[in-house]
């Protein structure tokens, strides 16, 4: 029976070890390829440890092409911030709305929220372009925040559901006290959701920073690019310098593997207690 | 005495119109109006305009330089005439296909595997989530150097064992399933993050009286573990698909549409129509037919699986 057990425990972590290994192996062939000199790129068998070091890549990619990755990182910065905040405030504005106030049409607007996400966002991609086109804001960052301000259906359908778990009793005391409304959902929501508000502000922030295709779309001049499409464009120009590409590669990864980190616990924790476990 | 009055009926009014009365319900309103006014402002400019526009522009024929022309329904009628067109269908469901079961079943087995009560798996499991979280562009130029003929790792490890090099992205059989495989790879980590979470919420004393009565592992995944994922697993079906009808970035990255026509999907020839060509009113039609593609599945999948899903015990 302790044998079973033992073999049953090593069985597992075996299992385990091989499907992250999987998942990892292809992220420390792109770190030791960034650190590569150009011979060692095309040698087989193939280089795992390079002979030296080329940290050289890494500022070299920094540059490459007159592309400037500190403005590009300041620019994704700009479109990224604002989006993050602005969906947390409005969504969970109006998450709280439709989460304890009554009001008339309160069930029918909600459902009608929560079945656009089933829109397929390429349906509303051409006429928004074209909106954006009418406005002037082609080649600048507004078509990439304006629309993320409003907050998103998905949001605050998380939101919501978080909402629906903070006891009743609380809010009807404060209310007795003569508090509004807008103070019961700043002092008491906001800080009582912090889990769900920590796992939907990484989610936005990531979704905003890994975005390539708006960017593609609406940004032209090379001082406007973000990190993304620095990456897709640096791409082009250096198709086989792949130490170079990996370099580049690795360093727009870090920021979100290390904001990964630091907010790792908040993850299960948000999204199981938010009710997509369904 | 039941009301008659048919629109009263509806759940939605009954509340509303009842408790309109009264200063309490008015301020109600007022609060809860304002409170949304930015997420509804949002939706109805961002969303709901942008979708009836675009229903509109796919009876136009409009290149952005010269005045919108009406051209009916003949976007859509050259639409089926043309080649590429059906290649680009074809490829899509050929993609929802490669993708949406294997994705689903290996997120299913990484959760199962990742909820074993074993020291460390919080390591593991971050392991697993950072495919998920580095950004697709990144990852897919790993892919590419990964899938490379002549000096990528797979076929350099391939050559060791004594098979032929592959050519992975630039043969025209190869290419789809091999994006589709990187997808597969890349974006396991996030089904199996919800259908982890479904999992930890199920009650533990099920198990236990199962396993009181003698049940084998394998009955206790089907007959509680499996049911009880069932609304997990719907939800991630449905968000899958959807997902997979609209792949694009990855596309883009690899193999821009190539070898030849072999991985046009509908959003790649639908991007190409609108940016590359010009083509709006042709490229609106193509969303349109996407849309209606999608929302179809989903209303079949609705009526097939939605009712059987086990919401309770």
């Amino acid at each position: 029976m302790l044998f079973q057990k033992r073999f049953g425990k090593s069985l597992a972590y075996i299992a385990l070890s091989v499907m992250s290994a999987t998942c990892i192996v292809p992220f420390i062939w792109m770190l030791s390829t960034s650190l590569k000199s150009q011979k060692e790129l095309f040698k087989f068998p193939p280089v795992w440890i390079p002979e030296t070091f080329q940290w050289h890549n890494y500022s070299d990619a920094w540059h490459a092409g007159g592309l400037n990755f500190s403005l590009m990182f300041y620019n994704t910065m700009i479109i990224a911030i604002p989006v993050t905040v602005f969906t947390i405030l409005c969504s969970s504005l109006a998450a709280y709305a439709f989460a304890r106030v009554e009001f008339i049409g309160r069930d029918f607007i909600f459902t009608m929220l929560l079945a656009s996400i089933m829109v397929p966002p390429v349906v509303s991609l051409i006429p928004q372009f074209i909106m954006f086109r009418e406005f002037g804001w082609l080649d600048s960052f507004k078509p990439l925040i304006v629309p993320g301000l409003f907050g998103n259906a998905f949001a605050i359908f998380l939101l919501r559901q978080f909402f629906h778990t903070i006891p009743k009793e609380l809010e009807d005391a404060a209310m007795m006290d003569g508090c509004t409304r807008f103070r019961i959902w700043l002092q008491m929501f906001l800080p009582l959701s912090k889990p769900a508000i920590a796992t939907l502000s990484i989610f936005t922030f990531q979704f905003i920073y890994n975005d390539f295709i708006g960017p593609l779309i609406y940004i032209n001049s090379m001082d406007k690019f973000t990190v993304q499409l620095g990456l897709a464009s640096f791409r082009g120009t250096y198709l086989t310098r792949y130490d170079l590409l990996m370099a580049a590669s690795v360093f727009t990864i870090m920021p979100v593997i290390i904001l990964f980190l630091f907010a790792q616990r908040y993850f299960v924790q948000g999204i199981t207690t938010s009710g997509l476990k369904g | 005495m039941r009301n008659l009055n048919p629109l009263i009926n509806i759940p939605i009014f009954m509340n509303s119109w009842s408790k309109l009365m009264g200063r309490k319900r008015v301020r109600d309103n007022i609060v809860g109006y304002s409170f949304i006014f930015p997420a509804l402002f949002g939706f109805l400019t961002f969303i709901l305009l942008p979708v009836v526009a675009s229903f509109v522009i796919g009876f136009l024929k409009w290149d952005l330089l010269t005045a919108p022309e009406w051209a009916g329904i003949d976007n859509y009628i050259n639409l089926f005439k043309d080649e590429v067109f059906l290649i680009s269908f074809k490829n899509t469901v050929l993609w929802v296909v490669y993708y949406v079961p294997a994705s689903i079943a290996l997120s299913l087995i990484l959760a199962l595997a990742m909820n074993l009560p074993l020291r460390g798996i919080a390591f593991f499991r971050a392991l697993i989530y950072i495919p998920v979280i580095s950004p697709l562009l990144a990852v897919a130029l790993l892919f590419v150097w990964l899938y490379n003929g002549d000096f990528g790792l797979i076929n350099l490890m391939l050559s060791k064992i004594g098979i032929a090099p592959v050519e992975w992205l630039t043969d025209e059989q190869l290419a789809l399933p091999s994006i589709a495989l990187m997808a597969i790879w890349k974006n396991a980590g996030w089904n199996m993050l919800i259908f982890l979470a479904a999992l930890q919420g199920i009650p533990q004393h099920l198990y236990e009286s199962a396993e009181l009565d003698g049940a084998t592992n394998w009955r206790r995944f089907w007959n509680i573990t499996f049911p009880l994922l069932s609304p997990a697993t719907f939800f991630i079906v449905v968000i899958s698909i959807i997902g997979a009808f609209q792949v694009f970035g990855e596309i883009y990255i690899m193999t821009s549409g190539g070898p030849g026509y072999s991985t046009h999907t509908l959003s790649y020839y639908l991007w190409s129509s609108a940016f590359q060509y010009n083509k709006m009113g042709y490229a609106g039609a193509i969303s349109m037919i996407m849309f209606l593609l999608i929302l179809i599945v989903t209303l079949i999948q609705n009526r097939i699986f939605g009712r059987r899903v086990q919401y309770d015990l």
